[in-house]
């Protein structure tokens, strides 16, 4: 077969994947009043962004519950992953198919079973509430990550660890924490943009209280076409850009 | 051999990204015959079966397959077949399903493709296997699948890559005679690549010896072994003693070569030689003879290693002017004189007669000497 | 007892995450399986007595009607993708490896970036005076602007752009697994290409499809807030029931009934995916 006809395919799907977000990015520069028609280059868009105090308020909101939930789903993640990698116990196959269950049921369903259980329980639907839904759903993912690093390592280094004196806790710390560093940075990483990026569980489980980015702009972009929607998400593509490279060039520089 | 030619491949080349792989490759393959491809890891054996089943396109040359040229036929069409290096067998299917699948490719009878299956599966002695799918298998079994789903379509040619690699070494022995029975019943002609020489050796009616896409040598394995038609094969082949040599005295029948000192005579060899002139005396490790230090004849030297190999003792002596030499004798419990213990010294000289030489390459002078000079 | 004493990094760490994934897995999705079996309540939004009467309801045809018509959108969606996605997989399977690692990093951007974002930008496109209606009227190859946004194609053209990774990713990995000896033994063993693709190729990257199918098709009936901004209010998805019945209609039993359905579904095309890897005699592993 011709070798140009698979390349000319490849290229026209990426084409299709990001002529959208292209256009996106252009347009957040546009002056032009009448929406579709270039009229110009301007800042104008990120101004008012910028000046706009509950967007800001909303903006702070989502990187402050981005970074906490990413932090505590790390941690849990990790020491999940050293669990199931490390121990036997009972029911591991029950706790491996719980986050399965996690990362495979389509949000709208962890959403609503959220929402019931808080409410039932007399959570007050908020930041807290939003940062234990935001960690149960980045989880799983932090514990592939984890996983996956830790399958490709020498199994007798743990043990050559305790071998030489160390406690379970030592070794871990000594040994198996820095084996995982980088693959802890990229579930990280993903776990921030997982948590910015949510709307569907977030929809459910916000409160009036804490209002937050996705929801915030959900709420603009239902009616009509928005100018400092193109801005404002224009940065939060670079920024996730930003998030992606980096822990992509964690774990490859990792595995040199 | 004065059988009809089946495969003629005539200045065949092949070329990678610029880099020659095969090159100018001409080779005759007899009807009937067990011809094993031997060579070091590059050197083209892979890619030359893959341009006779018809999965490379050559740059230059032609193949042809009783007459006909086959040289641009897809691998489909070519009425030859493939043994994989890791058998290839279809995940999904059974073993059934495995070896009926290239007799559905020719749209065969259903009766007729059920009797050859199991006919084939029979040969193979793995007739209880059928329902099985591959990975219930053990490895020699998956490899005789494999061969099985080859054979059922009757291939005038069997190209087998590496076919016992992946086995371990009893298996392969066993595999071994299995493949040259079932040759020698079905009476197909087989191009067999491997990495084992002593493989190749035992196996093979003819062995063609490949270097850098170019045949070295090919021969039956007792002209590869005791005649190596030069260095390369020399030493690729077998364990090899080599000793520079200079002529001393040339006559019409016999020479006189002076090796380090130690004058042997022996035959005139087949090329051109004239007094004066260097050449390579080449000594297998059985043709070897380990003596008394008080002997007449032969280098001295010290024993340096001893290895028991059951049925012969393998020695390393290290000769006075620092060369080693291999020696292999055969085990005798009654002759004391073989009890050698290490770091006594001996002398080395070998069989009357069972020498090789070789002419010097590149024209010039053994290595060795050159240095001594 | 003695010991969880003695080692107490390890009974620590299983007691957190089994803490964690009991409290907020198992007890939350026991829950709405609990609800759909009750009745609405205006105050407490549970109540007593046991009933069916939601799954029942599930068969009204108001909407009945909604779930056909999101099966239906989904089941497009998913077709779509499979076309594109197959032949896609398989032309960067074939790829040099060095470059195949960048491509799918190009192909894993979007799944980082804001799905909101990206389907707003589609609105920027489909739009009455958007930038393909704009675009075609000055090339003069339309005189009025097209109706794209708020139809039913608009929806599906928003979940495929979404998805259209989703399904690539696990046959990308298919085709990547498969080996090429395996088409070169069949071609060997006398099949042309055609046959190939039918006794070898579709087998083999049977499970990849299925994985893709999954991973598109629930999604797919979930995602709410596509027909929210592209689909008007014709166009809905179970997602935006399940939703409304929450958030707005307060009949939580309801809305829970509408979600075991959808994770039966899911439960469903789980397993067909195990068998198919069954078949293949892999182990299916989480
Ligand atoms: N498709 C290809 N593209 C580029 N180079 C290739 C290709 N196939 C083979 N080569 C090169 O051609 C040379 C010969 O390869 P080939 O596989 O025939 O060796 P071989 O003799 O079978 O080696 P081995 O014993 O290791 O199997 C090698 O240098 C290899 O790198
Ligand atoms: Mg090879």
């Amino acid at each position: 077969m011709t070798r140009w006809l698979p390349r000319a395919y490849l290229a026209l799907v990426y084409l299709a994947l990001y002529i959208p977000i292209a256009v996106l990015v252009v347009f957040s520069f546009n002056d032009g009043r009448t929406g579709y028609r270039w009229g110009g280059f301007t800042w104008r868009w990120y101004e008012a962004l910028f000046t706009n105090d509950a967007m800001m308020q909303a903006l702070w909101n989502s990187l402050w519950l981005a970074v906490s939930a990413a932090t505590l789903s790390t941690l849990i993640g990790a020491l999940t992953a050293l669990a199931l990698h490390r121990y036997r116990f009972r029911g591991k196959k029950a706790l491996k198919g719980m986050l399965f269950v996690v990362m495979m049921s389509p949000e709208i369903v962890l959403a609503i079973s959220l929402l019931s259980l808080f409410l039932l329980v007399g959570v007050q639907l908020g930041y807290f509430s939003l940062l234990l839904a935001h960690v149960t759903f980045c989880l799983p993912f932090v514990v592939i990550t984890v996983m996956a690093r830790l399958s490709g390592f020498d199994e007798s280094l743990p043990e050559a660890a305790r071998d030489l004196g160390a406690s379970d806790f030592t070794m871990t710390r000594t040994v198996l924490l820095p084996v995982i560093m980088p693959a802890l940075l990229a579930g990280w990483l993903l776990g921030f943009t997982l948590s910015l990026d949510d709307v569907v569980v977030s929809t459910f489980v916000s409160g009036p209280g804490y209002e937050i980015l996705p929801l915030r702009i959900y709420s603009m972009v239902r009616v009509g076409l928005k100018p400092e929607v193109n801005a404002l998400g224009s940065l939060l593509l670079v920024f996730s850009l930003l998030m992606l490279v980096l822990s992509q060039w964690i774990l490859m520089r990792s595995k040199r | 051999m004065t059988q009809k030619t089946l495969l003629s491949l005539r200045n065949l080349g092949k070329q990678f990204s610029g880099k020659t792989v095969l090159d100018s490759l001409d080779l005759d393959i007899a009807d009937g015959e067990f011809i094993t491809l031997l060579g070091p890891s590059g050197c083209g054996k892979t890619t030359l079966l893959r341009l006779l089943a018809g999965f490379e396109i050559p740059d230059s040359g032609t193949i042809e397959l009783n007459g006909a040229d086959i040289t641009a036929l897809p691998p489909e069409q070519r009425p030859l077949n493939t043994v994989f290096q890791h058998y290839a067998l279809f995940p999904h299917m059974t073993v059934f399903d495995n070896v009926a699948y290239g007799l559905k490719m020719e749209k065969r009878p259903k009766d007729e493709i059920h009797q050859r299956v199991e006919e084939a599966l029979a040969m193979v002695q793995l007739g209880e296997f059928a329902r099985r799918k591959p990975h219930q298998l053990s490895g020699g079994q998956q490899q005789r699948v494999a061969i099985a789903r080859a054979v059922v379509k009757r291939p005038k040619l069997l190209l087998l890559d590496e076919p016992l690699s992946a086995l371990d070494y009893k298996l392969r022995r066993t595999m071994q005679i299995e493949l040259k029975r079932l040759q020698r019943e079905l009476g197909i002609t087989f191009v067999f690549v491997t990495h084992d020489q002593e493989e190749a050796l035992s196996m093979s009616d003819r062995v063609v010896v490949l270097q850098s896409g170019k045949v070295q040598q090919k021969g039956t394995p007792r002209e590869i072994y005791e005649r190596p038609a030069n260095l390369f094969t020399a030493r690729f082949v077998g364990e090899t003693n080599l000793f520079p040599g200079v002529l001393e005295q040339v006559d019409e029948q016999r020479i006189t070569v002076n090796v380090s000192g130690y004058r042997r005579t022996m035959r005139r060899p087949g090329f051109p030689v004239s007094e004066g002139e260097g050449v390579h005396v080449l000594l297998r490790p059985e043709d070897i003879r380990v003596l008394e230090p008080d002997a007449d004849h032969g280098f001295a030297g010290k024993v340096v290693e001893r290895n028991y190999k059951g049925s012969t003792l393998d020695s390393v002596i290290h000769l006075e002017d620092g060369t080693e030499v291999l020696a292999s004798e055969f085990f005798d419990e009654d002759d004391p004189a073989f009890d050698y213990r290490l770091g006594e010294p001996v002398r080395v000289s070998w069989v009357e007669g069972w020498e090789w030489l070789l002419p010097l390459e590149n024209g010039g002078v053994p290595e060795d000497q050159a240095a001594n000079a | 007892m003695l010991r969880g004493l003695r080692q107490p990094f390890r009974t620590g760490v299983l007691l957190l995450v089994w803490t964690w994934l009991l409290a907020l897995v198992l007890a939350p999705n026991l829950l709405v399986i609990g609800a759909s079996f009750l009745t609405r309540d205006p105050g407490t939004f549970l109540s007593l007595p046991v009933t069916l009467e939601n799954y029942r309801n599930l068969l009204d045809p108001l909407y009945l009607e909604v779930f056909l018509h999101s099966l239906y959108m989904a089941s497009i969606t998913t077709l779509v993708c499979l076309l594109i996605g197959y032949p896609f997989a398989w032309a960067l399977s074939r790829v040099a490896k060095d470059r195949q690692l960048l491509l799918i990093f190009l192909l894993i951007v979007p799944f980082w970036t804001n799905s909101l974002v990206r389907t707003y930008a589609l609105k920027l496109l489909m739009a009455t005076n958007g930038l393909i209606n704009t675009g075609l009227m000055e090339l003069g190859l339309i005189d009025g602007p097209l109706r794209m946004l708020y139809t039913e194609g608009a929806v599906i053209v928003g979940l495929v752009y979404l998805l259209l990774p989703f399904m690539i990713l696990p046959l990308y990995s298919v085709f990547d697994d498969l080996r090429r000896e395996l088409l070169m033994a069949s071609h060997d063993l006398g099949a042309g290409r055609f046959r190939t693709f039918i006794h070898v190729v579709i087998p083999l990257t049977l499970p990849g499809v299925l994985a893709g199918v999954m991973l598109v098709l629930l999604p797919a009936m979930g995602l709410f807030f596509v027909p929210d901004i592209l689909g008007g209010s014709r166009n809905l998805l179970v997602g935006n029931v399940i939703k409304n019945q929450f958030l707005d209609a307060r009949n939580w039993p309801f809305g829970a009934a509408a979600a075991i359905m959808l994770t039966l579904a899911m439960a469903l095309l789980l397993f067909t995916h195990r068998l198919s890897q069954r078949r293949l005699g892999e182990e299916g592993d989480v």
